[in-house]
């Protein structure tokens, strides 16, 4: 089974990504289900059997998201490659100016610990690390800063300038 | 000067000690080259030709005396005993050894210098007039600013992979001397009626492929909101960019696709919505950032005329190679690193130690980088200015030519750089040489000709008055060459006169170009000025009459 770090811990995730085999997560897992899918298909997810969790790739338009977002308990956002940014930006406006308060997942063959500060300083709080990255050195990888200049979620969003995070 | 707090510093070194990390990992065999890329351009460092490549940052062209002399015994102990100032204020070293890279950092940190974002597709070193605080004509010092947005930018985690490159630059003077109009974002100082303190608001200029000049988006933007709508802008271009294809990933074609009146509708809406989110600039940061830009401590001396009575090569780099100041007895003076025969922008260790001391002696310990490659002392007395002279000339940086022919911008072109399609330093040699004679040069005036070895445009040449273009043609070097391009309060773009010209022909075709303007100038007219008013014609059929007899 997939194991995610998740508030500095390696656990055994309970989430399953859509068309994956059910046997690879714990009974009772929630579903993660792509955007495009949850609006091409909307009747197929009116009821859902289990707990759901959607997923944003780099160019959805998330604005398409907001007014369903008290739907899912999750949202995962994608990072297939080191140098697409959009999803900070998601994260950022999902936790700042939306207020989702549930898990935000960053996914994608690019969470490796040379991205963790910024993901996490974007409000990533759970992290499914990519293949082969070994995931201790991710979870210290996020103690590489102790201050910042700008104000973010680790701050818990004191948005003051030039603080140090508490904890990232 | 600004001077790091503990907040500063402790930054700095995690980020040594983070890219120490990363280039042992990339050694190791841990990292891939497609891994280690964009880590390692994140903070300055290409892989070139010969050697890598680290572009040090100089924000806002800054540099107190102590950090010039790091940069000098740096570039004796990693390098080959000199450097490269580029058009963005910025320091490179061409011959670093890459698992030594952290141990160049490690010094750089020791005085408050760093190589963050100075590449990458992240916001860039933030560049300003380099009379920024001594200029007459100055509504305000824009260095406090500069300060403030280069800490908002660094390691700002949202935008840490923008679509592509972002640069910033600031200007507080009537005149735009940072070239402001053509950077992705260009603020220029304003005050309300009031008399507060704000920014009238620039975006979507650039150079490289499909250059283009800076759109108004806000005319009066208050100082507290200057950060809330940085970061608006920002975020509109994170997410909406093009990331696609690479020419089309510059800020300028999303406002161009979108229209100047639609992006500004975007940035306001997002502004707006973010209010509640978005950073405050508390005006008590503005202050403790503004106290170090205090002007220095000036003698109360009148204002002299230095040149009476000196020998005409005194007067002449006096005339050419020397600014008003805003206080009485005192000039601003560049220190010229356009001598002939040497590329531009390239300065030695030993020139620079020997300027470090010259500043502490004469300039308040201070440097200044401007963007078309040559240094400032900014605050020299007038009556010690013979004895600057001297001393500057002693190092072969007194060359009387600032704002002439041979006051080149050109980057360091095939010679270096892995994406430039044409030498840049021979070209510069030989137009150095073709107009080597001094009186040639005076009775020519005021002209900027700028070179790039590619269309990436670090030499600026879309904005020259000459624009020279590197090219490939059939695997050789060729240049093509523009008219009418310029900056520095009136910007336009460059128009190309014809068929790009074979390298052995550059020197002469821009003779050719002068030529045209010395028979058909009116009193007082610059080359620029003639251009303008007679148009391209004239200098086309000069240029290419002339070839086609040769041929």
């Amino acid at each position: 089974m997939r194991r995610v770090l998740r508030r500095r811990e390696l656990v055994v995730d309970d989430w399953l990504h859509w068309g994956e085999n059910a046997l690879a997560a714990p009974p009772g897992a929630g579903l993660i289900v792509p955007l495009k899918e949850l609006r091409a298909n909307p009747q197929d997810w009116a009821t859902p059997a289990q707990a759901l969790g959607v997923r944003i790739a780099p160019a959805d338009k998330l604005e398409d998201l907001i007014p369903d977002l008290a739907r899912f308990a999750l949202v995962a956002i994608e990072f297939p490659s080191p140098t697409e940014g959009r999803g900070y930006s998601h994260a950022r406006l999902l936790r700042s100016r939306v207020g989702f308060k549930g898990e935000l997942r960053a996914v994608g063959a690019a969470v490796k610990r040379d991205l963790m500060v910024a993901l996490a300083r974007c409000g990533f709080d759970v992290y499914e690390i990519a293949p082969g990255e070994d995931p201790e050195a991710c979870l210290d990888a996020l103690s590489r800063y102790s201050v910042a200049y700008q104000a973010d979620w680790g701050n818990d969003l004191t948005l003051q300038w030039r603080t140090r995070p508490t904890s990232m | 000067m600004y001077r790091y707090d503990d907040i500063d510093q402790t930054l700095v070194d995690q980020r040594v000690r983070e890219f120490r990390d990363q280039t042992r990992r990339f050694l190791a065999g841990e990292l891939s080259e497609e891994e280690f890329r964009p880590l390692r351009l994140r903070n300055g460092l290409y892989i070139q030709r010969h050697a890598p490549m680290l572009r040090i940052a100089i924000p806002y062209g800054l540099l107190s005396s102590d950090q010039l002399r790091t940069l000098a015994a740096i570039a004796t102990r990693y390098d080959r005993g000199y450097g490269h100032f580029t058009t963005r204020q910025n320091l490179q070293l061409n011959w670093p050894e890459l698992a030594r890279v952290p141990d160049i950092l490690e010094e750089l940190a020791a005085v408050q210098m760093h190589a963050i974002q100075t590449s990458g597709n992240c916001v860039r070193n933030v560049t300003a007039d380099h009379l920024a605080g001594v200029a007459p004509d100055e509504l305000d010092d824009p260095r406090p600013y500069c300060e403030i947005i280069r800490q908002w930018a660094s390691l700002h985690p949202e935008f840490t992979y923008l679509p592509r490159k972002f640069k910033i630059a600031v200007t507080g003077a009537a005149a735009d001397r940072a070239a402001s109009e053509v950077h992705d974002i260009g603020l220029h100082m304003r005050r309300d009626g009031a008399g507060a303190i704000g920014f009238e608001v620039l975006v979507g200029g650039g150079l490289g492929r499909a250059p283009a000049i800076g759109q108004t988006i806000c005319e009066f933007l208050p100082l507290a909101e200057l950060l809330a709508y940085l970061e608006a802008i920002l975020r509109v271009y994170n997410r909406y960019g093009r990331r696609d294809n690479i020419h089309k990933a510059r800020i300028k074609v999303l406002v161009k696709t979108l229209g100047a009146a639609q992006f500004r509708g975007e940035v306001e809406a997002e502004w707006r919505a973010a209010r509640a989110s978005a950073p405050q600039l508390p005006l008590a940061e503005v202050e403790r950032v503004r106290a170090f830009f205090k002007p220095p401590p000036y003698e109360a001396l009148a204002d002299i005329d230095a040149s009476v009575a000196r020998d005409s090569e005194f007067r002449a780099w006096y005339r050419y190679n020397t600014r008003p100041h805003r206080v009485p007895g005192y000039r601003a003076v560049f220190v010229s690193l356009k001598a002939h025969g040497r590329p531009p922008g390239d300065m030695s260790s030993q020139q620079m130690t020997a300027l470090a001391a010259l500043a502490d002696e004469r300039s308040f310990g201070l440097i200044r980088v401007a963007h078309d490659q040559n240094l400032l002392l900014a605050d020299v007395r007038q009556q010690d200015l013979h004895d600057t002279w001297l001393a500057l000339r002693r190092e072969q940086l007194a060359t009387p030519n600032i704002g002439l022919l041979t006051d080149m911008i050109a980057c360091p072109g095939l010679d270096y750089c892995s994406l430039a399609n044409a030498g840049t330093i021979n070209v510069a040699r030989d137009i150095q040489q073709r107009f080597d004679d001094l009186d040639y040069l005076y009775d020519i005036g005021e002209i900027e000709i700028k070179m790039s070895g590619c269309m990436n445009a670090c030499g600026h040449h879309h904005v020259g008055h000459i624009g020279v273009l590197g090219v490939e043609k059939h695997g050789e070097e060729w240049y093509q060459i523009t008219l009418g391009g310029s900056v520095n309060g009136f910007t336009a773009l460059g128009e190309v006169i014809g068929p790009s010209v074979p390298q052995r022909a550059v020197p002469a075709v821009i003779e050719d170009l002068v030529e045209v303007y010395r028979a058909q100038r009116a009193e007082g007219e610059r080359f620029i000025d003639t251009y303008r008013r007679v148009g391209l014609t004239p200098f086309k059929e000069r240029v290419y009459a002339s070839r086609a007899a040769a041929a």
